[in-house]
């Protein structure tokens, strides 16, 4: 079959655009067309992923076995101290318990575990069985919580309720249990939270790191490298920053209302926003000296990173790259980091965007860009071979796809092995799209090497 | 450390289960669908089941992994999946134009109660599914069995839906392969080449999940067994599963159904059962076994008189899904090594029986556990009150191996750390050696590793 031959789905017409046209409004936040393939996941995937991180808590998995083992130690969130949170805990729900009811089994696995463990706080996730079976997690939860005498937390995250983002909004649900339950007398003015990051591959610590020489105070870090206690305290900050928006949107407004805490939105990746984000949270403190350090840092930082990557960003010129990630505030920052490298994004897409997203990507790319909500494998790979990307950035089922095609990859997801975050962060980056855009294994790739008319079969 | 969380402390556990053994049935319906050719699998339930499955099969194989979704929501979930997956096909035979399309469900839609022939034949009814395309379909709940059980279901559903008895008979014998990555299915056919068999082997994932680089994504690469191949099963000579817990059930189906005869033996891995294997093979057919295969039994056999000294009473554990782990354990048993810790979340009281059998008064101390709460939680608890010098298993005993500081060799599903389970065999006289070497490097660097000055030696 000819490239040009693959239709795409005709309900997911409007869901797929470019940059530079005129015309229809970009749709989005749909629920996933059955049987389209797409890369998304369900509520309790966001859940899970959101809350994962939280070291010192116990995350037990009302369910079938599935959904803990397919979650067991996946997201790569490091910890500086308890691994608690990198166990995989069940009920393993069987065929008697889904016809009784699971909610005995549910306490007495509980009761096991807090026992054993003596966490901080329990996270309990319900799944799509629980769901329909109707078990009553919260008064377990509660009944728990009386004997036990921590935070037991049920975390409404049946799959089957929407998809991954409606699963971030039940995790933020659950860590508002937390916030305020602990006094902050001893919290300085110059405090803030940092939310929606999940130290993967530590990049919590090498935010923290800034805001820490800047002489701010980091009261919680929601939810990279976590403590329960400090969430319990995270009301006393006088800021929270957001990264991730789509996950820690909900959590920053809710405090905002309950605490008054205003909150700024911000991104880590590339060196325009992260000095952007540092920038901002020392306007925001409106203190000069303050402004004085972050200037500092920022130039100190800048001055040793730049060299590095223009090493890189050389022999990158003219590159063409795809991006697909979860979330659209990570694209953004992704075309510049790319554009820095002198590379230019020729297809972007989100699994969560919304419609004002979309407006910013159709804005900052450059015309011809294919601009796409909630791909597909089909759509992915057609607009790959399209566009004859050289580099695909994504998560783990885009990676053997842009492998197969011949293109170089780059894991902007739970399985990156190296930071990515920050001034540091930039040249890891820099090297790896570096080394795998120019990588010699290209050479023997057959469609790459003749440059021919690609097929599929 | 990660798992200093483990207590040395053996308690009983009831309810709970911690690091699982064991992962959950739609995945096994989903790998073994792969090996049909031209198939797209089907996850009837949320999208998340699908999306989990996806990424822990492309993590193992290094593959892209194509698969649909019902997509279910809120409102599926009250008023029924009818819509979703009707809808479903019709979206994937437009689009990704499969041949067949296997589907599988999930606790969520098995919970609600979806009729899932029912809904095949509306979508039928209704034009979705184009002429010679076919839906097949298992049940295939996570609340029963384990990831054995759904692929051992969506075998079954193979012969159920497409296996034909046309009352012309012939030689050929079926092979209906347990669990074992692409490799092996590939030196099983060559095993069969050389024992001159016309062989119909079925699933087969060898050229699906271990595709050569061609600079094409092959949504259907060449591999997989083909439906006309499956359709003519019916009308072979004779069936030999290989696994009972994951292919007894189609050779019960083929024989019932086009009386087929069958016997089930253990996945050729090591000497005993590749033996067995062999001569299985010897008698249905009457051919007599090459010479080229008594070498490569030969050169096993050899290689285990050379390097007996550094094998006997070692102690291991093992741990994975019972088909592979039944003729490990005998395997190591055959080496006068000492398997003497042994688990396997999947449940049934056959791998508990088995197992005493084969090691029995041969291993002292053997502790062997099968089903709930089964888990590696509990694995480590026993080594933590007794250590092993090996380990053998999937990727999730690196925690032990690390804790313990004791050597892993990677065997099972899955494997997420590693490469090389998907390309090199592990069944077979040749696959056992690769065993056997993976064994014995472990512990010769094992050895090296820890060895005095004085004690370090060049040759071994």
């Amino acid at each position: 079959m000819k490239m040009t031959d693959i239709d795409i789905l005709s309900d997911r017409k409007r869901q797929i655009n470019k940059a530079g046209t005129e015309g229809l409004a970009m749709e989005c936040e749909k629920h996933s067309l059955a049987g389209a393939v797409s890369q998304r996941a369900c509520v309790f995937c966001g859940s899970r992923v959101v809350l994962y991180p939280v070291t010192d808590a116990l995350h037990l998995i009302h369910g079938p076995i599935g959904c803990a083992a397919y979650t067991w130690d996946i997201r790569g969130a490091l910890s500086s101290g308890p691994q608690l949170h990198r166990m995989s805990f069940s009920t393993d729900l069987r065929e008697m318990d889904v016809i009784h009811g699971g909610e005995n089994k549910l306490y007495k696995s509980l009761i096991e575990l807090i026992d054993k463990y003596n966490p901080k706080a329990a996270f309990v996730y319900s799944t799509c069985v629980v769901g329909v079976i109707g078990d009553d997690v919260a008064s377990v939860c509660a009944r728990v919580k009386r004997e036990k005498g921590i935070p037991v937390i049920a975390v409404h995250s049946e799959g089957f309720k929407g998809s991954k983002k409606d699963g971030y909004k039940a995790a933020c649900d659950a860590l508002l249990n937390l916030v305020g339950t602990l006094p902050v007398d001893t919290i300085p003015r110059l405090s803030v939270n940092i939310l929606g990051d999940f130290n993967i591959a530590g990049e919590s610590w090498i935010i923290k790191n800034y805001y820490e020489k800047m002489g701010i105070r980091v009261v919680s870090t929601i939810t990279g490298d976590a403590r329960v206690k400090d969430i319990m305290q995270a009301h006393g900050a006088s800021l929270n920053i957001v990264q991730c928006s789509g996950s820690m949107t909900w959590l920053a407004q809710q405090m905002e209302s309950n605490y008054g805490i205003p909150y700024i939105r911000a991104s880590y990746f590339g060196i325009e926003d992260t000095a952007k984000a540092l920038y901002d949270v020392a306007d925001f403190f409106d203190d000069p000296e303050l402004t004085d350090r972050a200037r500092k840092l920022v130039r100190c930082e800048v001055e040793k990173v730049i060299p590095q990557i223009k090493r890189y960003s050389e022999a990158l010129r003219g590159k063409k790259a795809a991006v697909y990630v979860g979330g659209a505030f990570k694209a953004f920052s992704l075309i510049k980091s790319l554009r820095m490298l002198n590379m230019d994004t020729v297809v972007v897409g989100s699994q969560t965007g919304n419609k004002s997203d979309y407006e910013v990507l159709k804005a900052m790319c450059n015309k011809g860009t294919i601009i796409v909500d909630d791909a597909n494998t089909l759509e992915l790979a057609r607009f790959i071979l399209e566009k004859d990307v050289d580099l695909f950035i994504g998560g783990v089922k885009e990676r053997p796809i842009a492998y197969k095609l011949g293109v170089g990859f780059c894991d902007h997801n739970h399985e990156r092995k190296i930071a990515l975050a920050g001034f540091e962060g930039m040249v890891n980056f820099s090297r790896e799209v570096f080394n795998t855009v120019t990588s010699p294994v290209w050479k023997f790739v057959p469609r790459r090497q003749t440059k021919k008319e690609v097929y599929f079969d | 450390m990660l798992l200093r969380h483990t207590s040395e402390k053996i308690q009983e556990r009831k309810a709970l289960t911690i690091n699982p053994a064991k992962t959950c049935q739609p995945i096994g319906a989903m790998y073994a669908a792969l090996g049909i050719h031209g198939c797209m699998p089907h996850s009837h339930g949320s999208q998340g089941c699908c999306s989990y499955h996806r990424s822990t099969l492309t993590r193992h194989y290094k593959e892209p992994v194509m698969s649909g979704t019902s997509s279910f929501t809120e409102g599926a979930s009250v008023f029924g999946g009818q819509a979703n997956l009707v809808q479903a096909i019709d979206n994937l035979f437009t689009i990704y134009d499969p041949q067949v399309i296997a589907v599988h469900t999930t606790c969520l839609s098995e919970t609600i109660g979806d009729d899932i022939p029912q809904i095949v034949s509306k979508a039928k009814d209704s034009g979705k599914v184009p002429e010679g395309k076919h839906v097949i379909h298992c049940n295939t709940p996570s609340y029963v069995g384990s990831h054995v059980t759904g692929y051992a279901n969506m075998v079954k559903a193979m012969v159920t839906y497409f296996a034909q008895n046309s009352g012309d008979k012939n030689e050929t014998i079926n092979l209906i392969c347990g669990w074992v990555e692409p490799s092996d299915m590939r030196e099983i056919k060559r095993l069969s080449q050389m024992l001159n068999t016309q062989i119909i082997l079925f699933p087969d994932t060898s050229n699906v999940l271990d595709a050569p680089q061609t600079g094409k994504l092959q949504f259907y690469p060449k591999g997989g067994t083909t439906v006309d191949q499956l359709t003519k099963a019916g009308d072979s000579k004779y069936s030999i599963g290989l696994g009972k817990f994951s292919t007894e059930d189609a050779a019960k189906e083929m024989d019932s159904r086009c009386g087929v005869p069958f016997s089930v033996l253990d996945v050729p891995i090591g000497l005993s059962a590749t033996d067995r294997f062999i001569m299985e093979m010897a008698k249905v057919t009457g051919n007599k076994i090459p010479d080229e295969i008594t070498d490569e039994r030969g050169r096993l056999v050899d290689m285990i008189t050379d390097m007996q000294q550094y094998l006997y009473g070692k102690r291991v554990a093992l741990w994975g899904d019972p088909d592979t782990i039944i003729p490990l354990t005998e395997f190591l048993v055959d080496l006068e090594m000492k398997p003497v810790y042994i688990v396997s979340g999947t449940p049934g009281k056959y791998f508990e029986k088995r197992i005493t059998e084969i090691a029995g008064d041969r291993v002292e101390g053997l502790k062997v556990k099968g089903g709930s709460c089964a888990d590696m939680f509990l694995m480590h608890q026993w080594i933590k009150n007794e250590p092993v010098d090996l380990l053998i298993g999937n990727t999730y005993g690196k925690y032990i191996a690390r804790d313990e500081d004791i050597p892993l060799l990677r065997m099972g599903f899955p494997i997420m750390d590693r490469v090389g389970h998907s390309c090199f065999p592990r069944v077979g006289y040749n696959g056992s050696m690769r065993i056997l070497e993976g064994i014995l490097g472990c512990l010769m660097d094992r050895l090296d590793r820890d060895a005095p000055e004085e004690s370090f030696e060049l040759v071994m």
